[in-house]
């Protein structure tokens, strides 16, 4: 769009002779992750941009405006909480209540020992089992999980990772013993091990393996099961371990775009997986900055796709992601100023074209959520849903002079970033040599600065601060779950035929010391009642073990 | 002023006890730490309270720091201080950090951690704090 040289003299003198004249009130005009942002923009901050080339129409390239014509029209968003605790039973129980209050799809929360690969009897275990989410060790666990849950018509999303082929093969056994075959199932299963390097820290094995393991998924899934997403390529944890939005955007992309190239080297044709990869984000409190990113995400996907990764197929350009919004920015002072803080992160998600949404609990700086504030983050998509007119229109804010440069910008940064991550031989060599860790550490220390400077104000924490306030009523981890976990634990055992069980143990072990796809493996044991832990150490003897060398 | 009365630099631990794996909080409190002129060893992720204890005394640590935001601290907070009085160093400050709920800080201090600080302390607290209840530890 070519500016007139008159319109950009308007501007230029309007900042100069009017706005200069208007004393500025002292604040930080920064975004959340110090990017500047000026007193106004107009047609001359997009001098260089072309609607035709970077805005496009919705559900055609570059997808700025969407990956669907009709987004909202069409389909509102799923709207999809996490949700997770105890044991299987409490956490059925859970799914049934979001469901019949409204929720349109499941997402699975697991506890640090599932998380990790431990069972719920190991030693290192003890205090954790139930505790952050739902406890599972075998097969038996899933079926129980699910129960009452009609799996070939709800979609199912688990965030696990360095297990998550253990705990997907899990889950297709878990539905075939229910009569629904693999073909049938829709969801999702996190699997993004890169980012566990970099942010959430949950791992079994060194990162080749795990890498291995990533790619296996991606190939049996390809082949099994063509309406499950393998992998949710992730910034959610990368936003919450303190980046800004530009390296969450960048590290994110870059994460997926090692895993297309995993993918290839396999030998999959890239028509064949990349519509099934799907993304997932963070909704932080900075709203444009957030719709910026992700118009972004999407423009800067379809591009690398078709022009790096020659995807021909339209279904390979499209960037579909899962938004949450941010934990990070969840106070544990005045907990019901949470609530606003979730709407707003959740409209940005919206009015950024999120296929799936997860809202916050106002109650959760400090717990998992009780069922009464999990409905209220429920009731906050239904609201914006059905009362705001948010989702009447596409892409609302597209053509916005701030939006459209913010867009820009960040994708600028983030292509900034990719060059750098590939002077340092590619992602996995710079997590290795912890670049985007330190760069995470950096901006983590520079935001904690601000706010103890109080150049930037948190609400109820630095500022408008209430003395003596108590907690609400908090959900509280049931000390029983461990005890009956076990004892589920056990039964299983139990009854279980140790010798096949055995058999297919090792026939793991040796799978994985060669390069058959390990899925088929996985699934054997998990039909012998094998647990994860069973299954992990088995690897481990394989793969090794990994351990972060720390930097602050 | 002798030799003797001159400060000695405050050794502080900063932990990742249990699974937790969210070190965003420990990792800015250490480097605080450090700004402010105390000598801070991380232990990383994952530790055991055997672990911690094991680098609290191979450190000769004035202060530890548990950082837990996995909801398991009445579980491990308790083994690391049963641990660092069995192993006769229980005048160790104790500070614990992450998602604590208030009902739990007062079995907390009872069981003798020295301070618990929840969501949006402020980090020069957190650094005076150690500072001040370090000087108590060992008068200058």
């Amino acid at each position: 769009m070519a500016i007139e040289p008159e319109a950009r003299r308007r501007a230029h003198q309007w900042l100069d002779e009017v706005y200069a004249k208007t004393p500025e009130r002292e604040a930080l005009f920064e975004t959340i992750s110090g990017h500047p942002v000026r007193p106004l923009y107009t047609e001359d901050d997009l001098a260089d941009w072309d609607s035709e080339r970077d805005l496009g129409l919705p559900g055609s390239y570059p997808y700025t405006r969407g990956p669907y014509p009709s987004m909202y029209r069409g389909r509102l968003w799923t709207m999809r909480q996490f949700a997770g605790f105890g044991t299987v039973e409490e956490t059925n129980e859970r799914f049934r209540y979001l469901l019949d209050h409204g929720q349109t799809g499941l997402s699975t929360a697991f506890d640090m020992p599932t998380l990790m690969g431990l069972d719920s009897d190991h030693g290192r275990s003890d205090g954790e089992v139930g505790v952050e989410g739902v406890a599972l060790d075998t097969v038996d666990d899933m079926e129980t999980l699910f129960d009452r849950i009609p799996l070939d018509q709800v979609t199912v999303s688990m965030t696990i990772n360095a297990p998550a082929a253990i705990v997907l093969a899990f889950y297709v056994v878990a539905a075939e013993e229910n009569g629904i075959a693999p073909a049938k199932l829709g969801g999702t299963i996190q699997t993004d091990i890169l980012k566990e390097y970099i942010a959430q820290k949950e791992w079994c094995f060194p990162i080749e393996p795990a890498m291995r393991l990533v790619t296996d998924m991606v190939e049996w899934c390809t082949a099994e099961m063509p309406r499950w997403h393998p992998i949710s390529i992730s910034g959610y944890h990368i936003r919450e371990a303190g980046s800004t939005a530009a390296q969450e955007l960048a590290f994110t992309l870059k994460d997926g775009f090692t895993y297309v190239e995993r993918a290839l080297e396999r030998g999959l044709a890239v028509d064949s997986f990349a519509p099934r990869l799907s993304f997932f984000f963070n909704a932080h409190i900075d709203f444009f900055e957030e719709i910026a990113k992700y118009r972004a995400a999407r423009r800067i996907w379809a591009r690398e796709m078709r022009e790096r990764y020659n995807a021909a197929d339209e279904r390979s350009l499209l960037m579909r992601f899962h938004t949450q919004t941010a934990g990070v920015s969840l106070t544990a002072q005045q907990p019901l100023n949470n609530i606003v803080r979730t709407a707003i992160e959740a409209l940005a998600g919206v009015l950024g074209g999120t296929q799936s949404l997860h809202t916050n609990s106002f109650d959760e700086a400090l717990a998992l959520p009780t069922a009464d504030a999990v409905r209220v983050a429920l009731r906050t998509q239904q609201v914006i849903a059905h009362e705001t007119g948010a989702a009447n229109t596409v892409d609302p804010l597209g053509g916005s002079y701030f939006v459209e440069a913010l867009t820009d910008e960040i994708e600028a940064k983030a292509y900034e970033y990719f060059a750098r991550i590939d002077e340092l031989g590619g992602m996995v060599a710079a997590i290795e040599q912890g670049f985007p860790q330190r760069e995470i550490a950096d901006a983590a220390f520079a935001y904690q600065t601000e706010v103890d400077a109080k150049q930037r104000i948190v609400v109820g924490v630095n500022d408008y601060v209430a003395e003596g306030e108590a907690d609400p009523a908090l959900h509280r981890p049931d000390p029983s779950a461990e005890i009956r976990q076990r004892e589920r634990l056990e039964r299983t055992r139990a009854a279980r035929d140790e010798a096949a069980a055995t058999t297919t143990l090792e026939a793991l072990k040796a799978a994985a010391g060669g390069d058959e796809n390990l899925m088929p493996r996985l699934i054997a044991c998990a039909r012998a009642r094998v647990s994860e832990g069973e299954m992990v150490a088995a690897m481990q003897e394989v793969f090794g073990t990994y351990t972060e060398h720390p930097q602050f | 002023m002798s030799e003797e009365t001159a400060t000695r630099t405050i050794r502080v631990v900063v932990a990742k006890p249990g699974l937790d794996g969210h070190d965003r909080g420990a990792k800015i409190i250490a480097r605080a730490l450090r700004d402010a002129g105390m000598e801070v060893i991380y232990t990383g992720l994952h530790q055991t309270p055997e672990q911690i204890v094991a680098t609290v005394i191979q450190e000769d640590a004035d202060a530890v720091g548990l950082s837990i935001l996995s909801g398991a601290h009445m579980t491990l907070v308790p083994k690391v201080v049963a641990l660092l009085a069995e192993q006769g160093v229980e005048d160790v400050i104790v500070t614990v950090g992450g998602t604590i709920p208030a009902d739990d800080v007062p079995e907390l201090k009872k069981l003798g951690v020295a301070e618990v600080f929840t969501p949006g302390a402020p980090t020069d607290a957190i650094v005076e704090f150690i500072r001040g209840a370090a000087a108590e530890r060992s008068p200058a």
